[in-house]
């Protein structure tokens, strides 16, 4: 196939691989090394897509990332479409096929395109002035229509079937752009033998390199030079291509998002996509380089009018040219370079047209080289359709007939990052263009970021920048040394002369908004929508600012700049995501007898990040159904219950009972040993938070439940209170919630089946609210005589290794129904039992649930003094009451609210439209053969009697007020208990032996020496690391605070531990967490793939320990040798940490030497 | 992410620590003296200041204790970080 505008010679190209491509299904050849762009170019595309808001056709403005036209749609097939794509960043592959955006119903022709000759109409602030009226006609009609008509690419509608990845990394010196300025920067700091990272968006690393094909440097071509130079750096210094640096976030950490797979035809299934780094750099060099800046005049988006610098690189870099007959128009020495360089390629250049009346005198250069230079002299006018035909020159010189114009109005510092960074800019009047000032981070600039242009000064303020003490000279020839000029003065506004030409925003757009007033950059940006397009303005910036600045009378600093923002370029959202997704999104969390259930048929639901069993349908049940029988068998035989997921947390010291009395409404100083209290938690606020059980396991040990959803937050909150306002108190905290599991045995049979299970245990004497450390089916368990049911019932704790046999042996001994969350919901508001965030919001108090009562003659608990201020006392607040249907088979909606009945006043009615409360349950009782409802309502306590209204969807129920206990309301059933008819053989219990003991240890200084003898091991007072004694260690995890790892061979370590830790606390936590080990070379990139901290050796070094985030859960993080990592995680987190690391050792590593492919 | 110099851990990242409000606010000795407006004062009316700031963070995923520091709610820097 040929490739009529490939040079004869040159360019970076493999002219041996030829690439077969389509786009807009017409199929094209390039060659390897190519850009979409650039293979384009070669074959004679340039209309390569339609404007945004005028459908004109435009062509490849630039070479790189600021390409604000060549626009296009990658699809690879299976859901892996990729729009708006930059044409000159997308490698060649075989059977690439890309198609252009926002055209209908052809590129070449196209029907938006009339939006052209009502183009006034879509002028400055048209969205504003034109669609005003009426409102609903925004919504039906204009924004249809503009959505339609104005775009960019689609989104696919599938799932992205490609996978992504995170990686949190530090390094010493991050190296932003590998120009010149760039790899002289990795050379020195790479020298210094500290961690160095050298990333570029480019698929090739040597930026201007590429180009600057003629120069020589030290003596050797460019080419040579910069291939030793990274063979240099490669096995020193993390390289990475095709990685842009989008965003600088606070205290230098870099969001680098690198592309791995999308230049590869058929990839490697085991590579991701994309890789987001989150690199925290102790110091950043910005080796960012220089856009060049368009002319604005008028007609000048036509396909075949690009940027001269860029040309250049097609010329050089691809062998590719741009055109045949080159018209070349410039504000700037730079484009004198292009127009040398192609002219040796074979290219005819028509003219060089400078707008300066002075050009430089490389200018003598180009007439010498036999070329036309005007100076003084503008492009007015351009011609052709879909490609350039000729050009009209100011001041009567005539047309030149043409099919490529070169554009250069000099060159922009890309300041992006350093103005993330916070640092100042300071506006460089010479360039005409705004540059780093003042710092605000660590960060160093170098070459033509920082306004240093020349190879030779690029390469010497990278090497300076690299921080070395000994500065370094290049001796460079070959290469161009110009010094951009400032942007000329702008030409009188004009409706078709293009500033930014992704958003289609003219001078005349910016000319009007001035025009009704807007000073601002800021407004003129917003009022005009330049510069906020996706290529956010990289080519239009300063050209709109020198516009602005020209209307409105005042200077380019006077006028400012808009402020910079991540990302650079656009991130898909799958790197933002990462593995975040499906099954990684959050952990899913599984109770101990999760697989039981699942066994079982339970259909589950989800109670925050648990999975919890909700019911247990039969074959043919309904879930009514299910929840009535499971609801019956606990009022009339027994149920049990998986409750394991309920919080729990281990209350221990001298003072536990007095911090517990502050902490809790109720009373629990005078709470004796063995016995159990209703815990009401509230806020300073006043607000129910939480509530639970408090049982008294010694005098100086408390068992405390909490939500399932209220764990962490109460715990947080507890730790708030005993570390800044309590700190008079000797109280630790240890969560127990995954240490235990609990199975609730309730019902009528319940007591009768659990003695089976206790050698005969007389279980008559345990009174209600009671507790007794005991065994279970041979297991040590916490037995806790309670009920959430009304029914007479238990609590059975055992270790979680051990849940599966105590429930297994619970089922042999008495065949108790299991029930799941629905019917423990239906059998509680029976009772009116509350559940907090279901009957409580945030906003309710103890009285208004009916316990005004509780702690009333306590002198202080957390939020009792909120509880008597004026708005506390108020009578019309919502309380808890019971609503009962007058048709007894209508079941409410929960949420729905609750209205008064429409009230007569002679001929007048009155309708309760106000909503004067909710309701927060509602069920099917079938023990009581109707249906129940709690509801919070205002007054609710005098309204027991009166019927209320219920709007439903499609109907307004009526509903007595009643007291909000409907079964039972002397509690009789708490007592009853009959004896259980079934009695199987009982197997033994045979629970999963459990091979380490874990204690977690609260202690003062004080207690350490002995608890540490006890235990065989020292706990260490320096921080985050480890003391190892044979086979155990304690692990510091805070100042009082440390996990102690045993063998489970020694079985009485709990309590010998315990017997020393006086005054202090020692909670057995064994069950609570489970090991993963992670081994080898790759094993602190695996972890850094969730956890963002520096696991270098030397700043997380053997011994270290630490609690810290792992993806989305807590982990315990101990380095045991330089290459294995100990993770302690809580046992339902610990499938989610497992697969995390799965993941991330599915991807290959990018460190040191191991990156550059190809 | 900001890196946040916890006393005992030193520096760590921020999504290791939980925000824990304005620094200095003690839950009066015997609330039960303190009258409504005080009290209202205490529960809800912070500084709120533009430029430094003492809160309270906690070191949440990590040794789990409140420790104080000095923002800049400008500039979102944090200047020093002290043990309570
Ligand atoms: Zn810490």
């Amino acid at each position: 196939m040929t490739q009529p505008f490939r040079l004869a010679t040159g360019g970076r190209i493999a002219r041996g691989r030829e690439i077969g491509f389509r786009f807009d299904g017409r199929t094209y050849a390039g060659y390897a090394g190519d850009t979409l762009a650039s293979a384009l170019l070669a074959n004679g595309v340039h209309l390569v897509g339609r404007s945004f808001k005028y459908h004109r056709p435009r062509g490849i403005l630039s070479a790189g990332s600021e390409e604000p036209n060549a626009l296009v749609t990658v699809d690879r097939g299976g859901g892996r479409i990729a729009p708006n794509l930059r044409a000159t960043q997308i490698e060649l592959y075989e059977g690439l096929t890309a198609t252009s955006q926002n055209r209908f119903p052809s590129l070449g022709f196209d029907l938006g395109a009339a939006a052209g000759w009502f183009g006034p109409l879509l002028s400055a602030g048209f969205y504003y002035k034109t669609f005003l009226w009426p409102a609903s006609f925004w919504a039906r009609l204009y924004e249809p229509a503009i959505r339609a008509a104005a775009g960019l690419g689609k989104a696919p509608k599938q799932a992205d079937p490609d996978r992504y990845v995170h990686q949190y990394t530090h390094c010493e010196v991050l190296v932003i752009g590998a120009g010149p300025a760039g790899i002289a920067a990795a050379l020195a700091a790479a020298s210094t033998g500290v961690r160095v990272m050298l990333c570029d968006e480019q698929s090739e690393l040597g930026g201007s390199l590429l180009t600057e094909t003629g120069a020589v440097i030290n003596g050797k071509p460019a080419s040579e030079w910069l291939a030793d130079a990274l063979t240099s750096l490669e096995s020193r210094v993390t390289l990475l291509p095709r990685t842009t640096a989008f965003g600088w976030y606070p205290d230098n950490m870099i969001g680098l998002v690198e592309r791995l797979t999308d230049h590869v035809g058929i990839p490697d299934p085991n590579l991701p996509r994309e890789r987001l780094w989150q690199v925290r750099a102790r110091a950043v060099i910005l080796a960012t380089g220089a856009i060049e800046r368009p002319l604005v005049f008028p007609h000048n988006d036509r396909p075949g009018i690009m940027l001269a610098g860029a040309a250049r690189s097609f010329v050089n870099r691809w062998g590719v040219a741009p055109g045949r007959t080159v018209a070349i128009a410039t504000a700037d020495d730079s484009a004198y370079a292009a127009a040398l360089d192609m002219h040796r390629a074979g290219v005819t250049i028509a003219a060089i047209l400078d707008q300066r009346r002075k050009p430089g005198p490389i200018a003598e250069v180009a007439r010498m080289a036999g070329m036309i230079v005007q100076a003084d002299a503008r492009v007015e006018a351009t011609s052709g359709g879909k490609r350039l035909s000729a050009i009209g020159v100011s001041t009567g010189r005539g047309t030149i007939e043409c099919d490529t114009l070169l554009m250069s109005g000099g060159w922009t510092p890309s300041v992006h990052l350093f103005s993330q960074s916070r640092g100042k800019l300071r506006f460089d009047a010479a360039i005409g263009a705004f540059l780093p000032g003042e710092p605000a981070a660590r960060v160093r600039c170098a070459g033509a970021c920082d306004g240093v242009f020349g190879l030779a000064a690029c390469l010497e303020s990278g090497y300076a920048a690299g921080e070395t003490h000994t500065p370094r000279t290049f001796s460079v020839s070959g290469a161009p040394d110009t010094a951009p000029s400032a942007p000329p003065e702008p030409a009188a506004p004009h409706p078709r002369a293009f500033v930014d030409f992704q958003n289609d925003v003219t001078t005349k757009d910016l000319s009007i908004a001035t025009q009704e007033g807007f000073r601002s950059i800021e407004h003129v940006k917003r009022y005009t929508t330049s510069g906020m397009a996706t290529d956010q303005g990289k080519t239009s910036n300063i050209n709109a600012l020198a516009t602005i600045a020209a209307l409105t009378g005042r200077s380019m600093p006077e006028v400012g700049l808009t402020i910079f923002r991540p990302p650079y370029t656009p991130v898909t959202f799958g790197a933002l995501a990462g593995t975040a997704r499906g099954a990684l999104f959050d952990p899913v969390r599984h109770a101990p007898l999760h697989d039981w259930a699942t066994a079982h048929g339970a259909v589950f639901e989800d109670v925050g990040t648990w999975k919890r069993a909700r019911y247990f349908p039969r074959p043919g049940e309904t879930m009514r159904d299910a929840v009535s029988r499971e609801c019956l068998a606990v009022r009339n035989a027994c149920g049990i219950f998986d409750a394991s997921t309920l919080g729990k947390i281990e209350v221990v010291g001298p003072d536990a009972a007095a911090f517990l009395n502050r902490m809790y409404v109720n009373d629990i100083a005078s709470l004796p040993v063995g016995r159990c209290r209703y815990g009401l938690l509230l806020g300073e606020d006043g607000f129910v938070r939480d509530d639970g059980v408090i049982a008294r396991i010694a005098e100086d040990r408390f068992h405390v439940t909490t939500t399932t959803g209220g764990a962490a937050s109460v715990l947080h909150m507890m730790e708030d209170y005993l570390q800044t306002e309590f700190f008079d108190l000797r109280a630790w905290l240890t969560s127990t919630t995954e240490h235990w599991a609990t199975i609730a045995l309730q019902g009528p049979f319940s007591r009768s089946i659990l003695e089976r299970l206790m050698d005969g245990t007389d279980l008559s004497t345990m009174p209600h609210m009671s507790v007794r450390e005991c065994h279970v089916a041979g297991v040590p368990a916490r037995l806790f005589r309670v009920s959430f049911t009304g029914e007479a019932g238990f609590e059975i704790a055992v270790p979680a290794s051990q849940a599966q046999a105590v429930w297994d042996a619970l089922l042999a001994a008495g065949s108790p129904t299991p029930y799941g969350t629905e019917a423990m919901h239906v059998l509680r508001a029976e009772k009116g039992f509350i559940i907090v965030g279901q009957e409580t919001d945030g906003t309710a108090i103890p009285a208004d649930l009916g316990f005004g009562a509780i702690g009333r003659n306590k002198p202080d608990f957390v939020g009792k003094r909120s509880l008597t201020r004026p708005d506390m006392l108020r009578n019309d607040r919502r309380q808890l009451v019971g609503l009962l249907t007058e048709d007894p088979k209508m079941v409410l909606q929960e949420g729905a609210q609750v209205q008064i009945l429409p009230s007569w006043s002679g001929a007048t009615m009155t309708v309760g439209q106000q909503s004067l409360g909710h309701i927060a349950s509602a069920y099917w009782s079938a023990t009581l053969g109707r249906s129940i409802a709690l509801a919070m309502v205002s007054h609710g306590r005098q309204r027991i009697g009166e019927t209320m209204l219920v709007p439903m969807p499609h109907a307004t129920i009526r509903a007595a007020v009643v007291a909000p206990v409907f079964f039972d309301p002397n509690n009789t059933r708490l007592h009853t208990h009959r004896h259980s008819p079934v009695n199987g053989a009982i197997p033994p219990a045979a629970g999963a032996v459990p091979t380490t003991t874990r204690l977690n240890v609260r202690a003062p200084a004080t207690a350490t020496a002995a608890i540490g003898l006890a235990l065989g091991v020292l706990l260490g007072s320096v921080p985050n690391r480890a003391v190892r004694a044979r086979d155990r260690a304690a692990l510091w995890l805070g100042p009082d605070e440390w996990l102690a790892i045993a063998p489970a061979s020694d079985p009485d370590l709990r309590a010998r531990a315990t017997a020393a830790a006086h005054g202090a606390s020692v909670v057995d936590v064994s069950d609570a967490f489970e090991t993963i080990e992670v081994a080898g070379a790759q094993a602190a990139w695996w972890i850094n793939g969730f956890c963002a901290l520096d696991l270098a050796p030397h700043t997380f070094p053997v011994g270290m320990c630490t609690r810290t985030l792992f993806g989305k859960v807590e982990i315990i993080l101990w380095r045991t040798a330089t290459t294995v990592f100990h993770i302690e995680t809580g046992r339902s987190y610990a499938p989610y940490v497992r697969a995390c690391l799965d993941e991330a050792a599915r991807q290959p590593t990018a460190e040191k030497g191991t990156a550059h492919p190809d | 992410m900001l890196l946040i110099a916890c006393p005992w851990c030193g520096p760590r990242p921020e999504n290791e620590f939980h925000y824990g409000g304005e620094a200095g606010i003690a839950r009066p000795p015997d609330p039960s003296a303190v009258d409504d407006a005080a009290w209202a004062d205490f529960l809800y009316m912070r500084s709120n200041p533009k430029g430094r700031h003492k809160e309270r963070w906690r070191h949440q995923f990590g040794c789990g204790r409140f420790f104080n520091a000095t923002r800049d709610t400008v500039t979102d820097r944090i200047s020093g970080t002290a043990k309570p």
